[in-house]
């Protein structure tokens, strides 16, 4: 993983347009990019593109719930009479949403404890290694299942908004010992080169070290490793969902929509289907979407 | 070996204490203690008072923790469930543990059988159809979520093709869906690894050498490489024991198996957290102790690996 090695012979251009350039040619990466562009288009312009709000019960056109899809309702409703179509494109900005803050929250804690730490070494290192180590000694999904069931157990439900607290909590907590031990490795090999010498020779500050000369040079390996952590969130968010300790009613969640499915698997096994493939098909996607990356950076590593 | 493995339990202490910790002191941040919980809302200031008092929570965090391991290192004491009628969390594991290893050894033998032949025939055949048909269904198998495969296998298998019976757990054939659904994906983590194990050991010299000295290629390919090729798949058992144990909070609770994962689970909308708090310590020590075994096993197995261990 040393695409970024600043002596390279014949630097025509820099490495992530390289990798743009590459990624160009990839048919996949062009589909995966496609598909997700579209699921964004739909997660952030939900509001013009259903017919009904997502907690909207239409009880009075139905005396049986779950309802079939109809003219009405595309999908049809679920067992309290809510819109399907619309439960299902709120999900993809509910899911999304949530993958979003739990990115950055991790990469920001990932990124500035591991650049610090590979950059002065030393105590500060230690101490960090240790810290992901512990991180490391458990499997992410099972801490964070662990800590959202602790917290709810523990509460009244919450309010609204702060309802995903616990998420981001969970989540963001198990999320950032990959990215800071990644950035601390990276940036460890790049300290003693010259142009970092140079820059702490001119008397650049330790901050500018970091965030003007380190950081860009990190970029690619960052890249990469969050889009499989998007994977792996988006993958969490819909189990902590599927078990409760997730997003609460009344926001819905693709993993929500598969636990309500399972009562009505017998006759109505569309409430499973929708969600299921919405699911498998965005994790899968995205995973792709990361193998392509991580060749797109680092084509040695292909097989 | 000895030194290794009590250097390791000794580095294992930290990361039990950190995890154990932080699920204990997250769990007292909660605005409403756990005995409001027993007693009700309309409980009055002194009988609160006295529930603070027996289950000793009126000592300050740090005391109380200190407690609740001794207890636990001392006595194997977890503490008592708030429901249940109190029963101790000791012995639920004793009931529900059980269920959960035996969901998880059939999901780890399932994931061996159908995982590592399927990793060698890929090897053997490298680059032909069977290979690249095998590497599609280990991509897919790993990308399929278990909240996905679960459902759908019971929509198949159990509603419309009426093969197997769910929602219990009193059968040998009940255990079949659970057991396909927590090992699948454990089963292309070990195919995918076992493949590219073997393609490696296949490209080495001494294969070569004894192919070249007279042995046919089916025996060379048997005494010297599958039997070097799967000594690095060990390596993964961790990841892939991980992978079974939080799979089978799911699945559990996917296929109303009575496990630890599906008991911890309703606890929470009992709020009942000791329950929860003491499963944590339990699975995390489990954890912890079978990446330990499997480390030393690849140690015995693998003599340039503990060679290298004594230099360090």
């Amino acid at each position: 993983m040393t695409t970024t090695s600043a002596s390279q012979e014949t630097p025509a251009q820099s490495p992530t347009a390289d990798a743009i350039q590459r990624l160009r040619r990839n048919p996949v990466a062009k589909i995966c990019l496609l598909y997700l562009a579209l699921l964004l288009f739909v997660a952030l312009g939900a509001n013009f593109l259903t017919r009904y709000p997502y907690d909207f019960q239409d009880t009075q056109r139905y005396a049986v719930t779950p309802s079939p899809p109809d003219s009405h309702h595309w999908l049809g409703t679920d067992e309290i009479g809510r819109d399907i179509l619309s439960r299902l494109l709120f999900g993809a900005r509910v899911s999304l949403g949530v993958t979003a803050v739990v990115i950055v929250l991790e990469a920001l804690i990932g990124i500035s404890l591991g650049l610090v730490a590979g950059y002065r070494g030393g105590k500060t290192d230690l101490f960090l290694m240790r810290l992901t180590d512990i991180m490391f000694a458990f499997p992410d999904l099972l801490l964070a299942i662990l800590l959202t069931a602790i917290i709810r157990s523990g509460n009244q439900a919450l309010p609204g908004w702060l309802s995903f607290g616990p998420l981001f909590f969970a989540l963001g907590i198990v999320g950032w010992p990959g990215i800071a031990r990644l950035v601390r490795g990276q940036a460890l090999g790049l300290r003693e080169k010259e142009f970092i010498e140079a820059a702490r020779a001119t008397g650049v500050k330790e901050r500018d070290i970091l965030l003007r000369h380190l950081l860009p040079n990190l970029s690619g390996p960052i890249i990469v490793q969050i889009t499989q952590d998007v994977a792996t969130v988006i993958l969490a968010e819909a189990t902590l969902s599927f078990l409760g300790l997730g997003v609460q009613p009344p926001f819905p969640s693709w993993g929500t929509m598969i636990n309500d499915s399972l009562r009505y698997l017998n006759s109505k096994p569309w409430l499973l289907l929708v969600p299921a493939l919405m699911l498998a098909v965005t994790v899968m996607v995205v995973n792709f979407l990361g193998d392509a990356l991580r060749d797109a950076f680092d084509p040695r590593l292909r097989q | 070996m000895l030194s290794f493995i009590l250097k390791r339990l000794l580095l294992a202490i930290p990361s039990l204490l950190a995890i154990s910790f932080l699920v204990f002191v997250v769990a007292r941040l909660a605005p409403s203690g756990p005995v409001e919980i027993i007693a009700g809302d309309k409980a009055s200031p002194a009988v609160i008072q006295q529930l603070k008092h027996q289950y000793g929570l009126d000592k300050p965090v740090l005391v109380q923790y200190t407690d609740y391991v001794w207890n636990m290192v001392r006595y194997g004491d977890f503490g008592k469930s708030f429901q249940r009628g109190g029963q101790s969390i000791t012995a639920m594991i004793r009931t529900d543990f059980p269920v959960t290893a035996q969901l998880a050894w059939q999901a780890l033998l399932f994931a061996i059988v159908l995982g590592i032949p399927i990793g060698i025939f890929a090897a053997l055949y490298h680059n032909t159809w069977f290979d690249r048909l095998a590497m599609l269904v280990v991509v897919a198998l790993v990308s399929i979520p278990s909240i996905v495969m679960g459902p759908l296998l019971i929509l198949v298998f159990a509603v419309q093709l009426r093969w197997l019976p769910i929602d219990s757990w009193t059968s040998p054939s009940h255990t079949i869906l659970p057991m396909i659904t927590l090992g699948a994906r454990s089963a292309a983590i070990l195919a995918r690894f076992m493949r590219s194990s073997l393609l490696d050991v296949l490209r080495q010299d001494y294969l070569r050498t004894a192919i070249a000295k007279g042995l046919s290629r089916g025996k060379a390919v048997w005494k010297h490489g599958i039997k070097n090729a799967v000594i690095p798949v060990l390596t993964v058992m961790g990841t892939v024991f991980g992978a079974l144990l939080s799979g089978s909070f799911v699945v559990e609770t996917i296929f109303r198996v009575p496990g630890i994962g599906y008991e911890s689970i309703n606890s929470i909308t009992k709020r009942d957290y000791p329950v929860i708090q003491g499963m944590t310590v339990l699975v995390a020590t489990l954890y912890i102790l079978v990446n330990l075994a499997i480390d030393v096993m690849y140690g015995m197995v693998d003599p340039r690996i503990r060679s290298q261990e004594a230099k360090q």
